[in-house]
């Protein structure tokens, strides 16, 4: 297979998660079929593709919130560090602790800003007291570069912010858990250029120390921050590829298609 | 005449006016037709709304008239009433039917007239229950100012003892009775005080049960059958509490050496949360269902557990609506009635005791009513000015129900 074979060309950093013949049933409904791919460590992946070809279902298997819808099954094998995370030992709660997510709708709780940014630490113990916890919250918010901005807001409510603020506050939420990956599901669709400029600026400052996987209705964004690409297509990976590869010159006719038209 | 000919009578006349109606609508020229502002059917609507809207007003106002003491004998009325009055009704349904026949033609506005008749029907409807609870609050209001210049407010308000009997002729004994409402309301309180005890807890743990933790199966089949807890007859409700759980708990206290009656509080008290169960629980399963889903999903995101989940976030954020709901259960069980009767009994003990027998403010005002009174004499005022109350402390609840549950409105939308 194309898919394949392409992989494993462009194996050549370390790979921290992989996925082998991975296959998503919605009740009857196969959203995903054997679906293979390599995540390099500290590298940002960009996942794109039209919408419905199931990009957000590839992503909430590596992070097991698929157990979260009621009839959705999912076959195939996935590691992480070498290890299967649907091994039956496996405790997905505390793999979501590895793999945080941010998602396409900023979803911050109905709570304070601190309160939002330290829920996951008191949740796992994070910080043996107050003065802890607040270096971890403080210090997610600088490296999700808020910081600055909410400084004197810390007690206000989370949803009180900007969209663009609110985004980065999910960001920042889910750093305090202090994950090795993030998962982020079209993060910027809500948000205006300017904010999602500075976004994108955040992703790829994040890339020293986490790795990235994204998925994007932006061509221009994958091409800006990825190094990785996977195009998806009705439930298949048609193609992976350096970005810079696959968006100059595609192999597959189809992956040209989608983004020559979206080009214009 | 009676009623039911008439009624026939009318129908047919209208019927014959609608199609008579829309026959003329239809008999109109082609290229008006087409431009004219209603069809057919609108144009015997328009004719047929005509035809009644007279009946009905002489209606009303025969009703109006009846109630005025115009005649003593009653001769009068029986004229009007037998002769008089169909023969207006069917003048007046004539003389509609007729204009509205001779008012049809293409550039009668007819749907705008149609539409000011809808309008007009929902505005009565909805200003009807408006003016009901007016009408009940006033009702109550002069009874309870008669009642208050027999009996002090003081007495009503801080007088500990309540024995309503009073004397229906001069010469016998015990002839003032005392009106110390404390008792009652301690009593409400206490019941009130049990049921929620044993609802709210229940209720908000199966409303979270059903929400997150069931199958999609099993909440279709088990939510309804909880809900038609809520269809059981109080009086039901009362016997289960009376020859069940009143003995039951009897025996219970027996068994390990305490003095429980019968008719204590705590039976009735449990029966009542039972029976509000639903109530909280499908109202707070409501507010739970609303909370927004990826609310859920940032919160297993970060590795939180399905318990802590529910706790830290969902509950939280569907805390005003549970509250609203616990408010209105509130008031329901401070107005129900049939199980303290049945369970609780009459007796008014100031007590803080579930184990004891109380009496609540609704048994009292049944009490008081039933049986042979004068209607201005204390005892029966008693009742109004005892509902009266009891209505503003429901009020009241309601009142911060819908202000709590509105605020929570405004968070998600
Ligand atoms: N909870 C669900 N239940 C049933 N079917 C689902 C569910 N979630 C997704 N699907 C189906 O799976 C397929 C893939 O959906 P997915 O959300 O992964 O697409 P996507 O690539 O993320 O699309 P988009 O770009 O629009 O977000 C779709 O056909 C969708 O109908
Ligand atoms: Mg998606």
């Amino acid at each position: 297979m194309l898919a394949k074979d392409m992989n494993t060309v462009y194996n050549d950093t370390k790979s921290i998660i992989s996925a082998k013949d991975v296959s998503v049933f919605y009740g009857e409904k196969r959203a995903l079929k054997s679906v293979s791919l390599d995540i390099p460590e500290n590298q940002i992946t960009a996942l794109i593709g039209p919408s419905g070809c199931g990009k957000s279902t590839f992503l909430r298997c590596l992070n097991r919130m698929n157990d979260t819808i009621e009839n959705c099954r999912v076959e195939g094998n996935i590691t992480v560090d070498g290890q299967d995370i649907y091994a039956p030992h496996v405790d997905e709660v505390l793999l979501r602790a590895r793999v945080g997510m941010v998602f396409q709708k900023a979803n911050p709780f109905p709570k304070s800003i601190y309160d939002n940014v330290a829920y996951a630490p008191r949740i796992h113990g994070l910080a043996k007291n107050k003065d802890e916890l607040d270096d971890i919250v403080l210090a997610s918010l600088e490296k999700a570069g808020l910081l600055d901005e909410v400084k004197d807001l810390l007690n206000e409510s989370g949803t009180g912010l900007s969209g663009g603020q609110q985004q980065r506050l999910c960001i920042a939420r889910a750093l305090a858990v202090q994950p090795d990956i993030i998962l982020m599901d079209e993060p910027c669709s809500a948000l205006d250029p300017i904010a999602t400029a500075k976004v994108e600026e955040l992703i790829e400052e994040l890339r020293k120390n986490y790795t990235i996987i994204i998925v994007t209705h932006s061509m221009q964004q994958a091409a800006r921050i990825s190094q990785k690409t996977a195009f998806f297509h009705l439930g298949e990976i048609v193609e992976i590829g350096e970005t810079e590869q696959l968006f100059t010159s595609p192999n597959d006719k189809r992956t040209q298609g989608y983004i020559t038209g979206r080009f214009g | 005449m009676s009623i039911l000919p008439l009624i026939i009578l009318l129908l047919a006349m209208c019927a014959t006016g609608y199609w008579y109606g829309s026959k003329k609508a239809l008999s109109a020229p082609l290229p008006v037709r087409y431009l004219s502002s209603g069809n057919p059917h609108q144009f015997g609507l328009f004719v047929v709304v005509w035809g009644v809207l007279p009946p009905a007003m002489l209606f009303i106002l025969w009703l109006v008239f009846s109630f005025l003491p115009i005649d003593a004998d009653g001769s009068i009325a029986q004229q009007i009433d037998k002769v008089v009055f169909p023969a207006l009704i069917m003048l007046g349904a004539a003389a509609g039917l007729y204009m509205a026949i001779r008012e049809i033609n293409p550039k009668l506005r007819v749907r705008k007239s149609l539409e000011r008749c809808v309008y007009a029907a929902l505005l009565l409807a909805s200003t009807l229950s408006v003016f009901t609870t007016v009408g009940i609050v006033l009702s109550l209001l002069f009874e309870t100012i008669q009642f208050f210049e027999k009996v002090p407010y003081s007495e009503f308000f801080l007088a500990l003892d309540w024995s309503p009997q009073t004397a229906m002729r001069a010469d016998q004994v015990g002839s003032s009775g005392s009106f110390g409402a404390v008792p009652l309301f301690t009593g409400t309180m206490l019941i009130t005080f049990i049921a929620m005890i044993v609802a709210v807890p229940l209720g908000l743990m199966s409303a979270i049960y059903m929400t997150e933790y069931a199958s999609r199966r099993f909440r279709a089949t088990v939510k309804p059958i909880l809900e038609i807890l809520a269809g059981i007859p109080t009086v039901v409700y009362g016997f289960f509490a009376a020859l069940t759980v009143g003995v039951f708990f009897r025996d219970v206290g027996t068994a390990i050496g305490l003095d429980v009656v019968t008719e204590s509080a705590l039976a009735a008290g449990v029966v009542m949360g039972m029976m509000i169960i639903p109530f909280i629980s499908s109202l707070s399963d409501d507010v739970i269902m609303a909370v927004p889903q990826n609310l859920r999903d940032a919160s297993y995101g970060l590795g939180a557990t399905k318990s802590e989940t529910v706790l830290k976030v969902i509950i939280p954020a569907a805390l005003p609506g549970i509250v609203g709901a616990i408010l209105l259960a509130m008031s329901r069980a401070i107005g129900e009635t049939m199980i303290v009767v049945m369970a609780a009994g009459f007796a008014a003990n100031l007590t803080a005791n579930p184990l004891e027998a109380v009496t609540t403010v609704t048994v009292q005002i049944v009490g008081l009513l039933v049986g042979d009174q004068e209607f201005d004499s204390a005892k029966t005022l008693a009742a109004f000015a005892l509902a009266l109350t009891l209505f503003v402390i429901t009020l009241c609840l309601n009142v911060i129900a819908l202000l709590v549950v509105r605020k929570y409105r405004e968070k998600y939308d």
